[in-house]
């Protein structure tokens, strides 16, 4: 499946599960730019069949309901929805 | 690809003018944060040019046009959530709180119950000398032997009513 890699300072491993069209997103994207913060992400609206469906399996196993934005930090924590104050304060 | 360059700032524009009319006219209020709105629209521009249909731009649709029915903008859940948050999920429609700036939108959960959770749409039989059927959307009732083409008051189709009693 292909990654998005954004370039920044090392804060952890993060990973963000996002739609290409979702402002919550957006925003999320934009907070991870603003703290500079190297990140990967996927738009799972652009993915098709499998790798679709596996993408989704990787995000049930943090949020069974699946909904976007959702952040997977260090492969231990996961913030899902854009909630500004948690996510400035883990990747300080 | 992802689409979004498909989209010109026109079309954006004037389906925003028309909703805002619309919506306004139906009791209801655009978010008042042009910047989020204009590119809610954009996402349902999108949307329809990918799906066919304005598929809700923050959920995932499926592209089955029946299993999308539910979060087809606006979705079954804007109602509910406007009235207990201020807010749909996407933040393009909020209360009248919002607008006079009493109000802010903030991230709000998911109400779209899992797949396996999803209630399908009923089309049980029942006893009155007339079916009655229930928007979905809005809430909207009639006695008639079938739902109308567009729901009269919110403009959803025909598909989104579901059998009330
Ligand atoms: S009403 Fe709001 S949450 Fe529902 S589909 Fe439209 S933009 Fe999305």
């Amino acid at each position: 499946m292909k990654m998005n890699h954004v370039e920044g300072d090392d804060k952890g491993h993060v990973m963000l599960y996002a739609l290409s069209t979702c402002v919550w997103c957006k925003k999320t994207k934009r907070l991870l730019n603003d703290l500079h913060a190297e990140y990967y992400y996927v738009d799972a609206d652009l993915l098709h069949g499998e790798e679709r469906e596996g993408v989704m399996n990787e995000i049930k196993q943090w949020n069974p309901k699946c909904s976007f934005p959702t952040l997977v930090v260090n492969n231990r924590t996961c913030i899902v929805g854009y909630k500004e104050d948690e996510i400035r304060g883990l990747l300080k | 690809m992802n689409g979004e360059d498909i989209v010109t700032e026109k079309e954006v524009e004037d389906v925003y003018q028309r909703l805002d009319r619309e919506t306004s006219q139906a009791g209801y209020n655009l978010n008042p944060d042009t910047e989020v709105t204009m590119e809610l629209v954009r996402g349902l521009l999108v949307n329809e040019k990918r799906y066919g249909y304005w598929a809700c731009p923050c959920r995932l649709a499926s592209g089955n046009y029946h299993n999308d029915l539910d979060i087809i903008c606006p979705c079954d859940y804007r109602d509910k959530d406007v009235t207990e948050y201020g807010s749909c999920y996407c933040g393009l429609y909020v209360s009248k709180a919002v607008v006079k700036g009493e109000q802010k939108v903030d991230p709000i959960p998911e109400r779209r119950p899992p797949p396996e959770e999803r209630v399908q749409i009923t089309q049980r039989e029942g006893t009155l000398s007339l079916p009655v059927w229930r928007c979905r959307v809005c809430g909207y009732l009639c006695a008639r032997d079938e739902p109308p083409e567009v729901c009269p008051i919110c403009k959803a189709k025909k598909e989104r009513f579901e059998r009330f009693m």
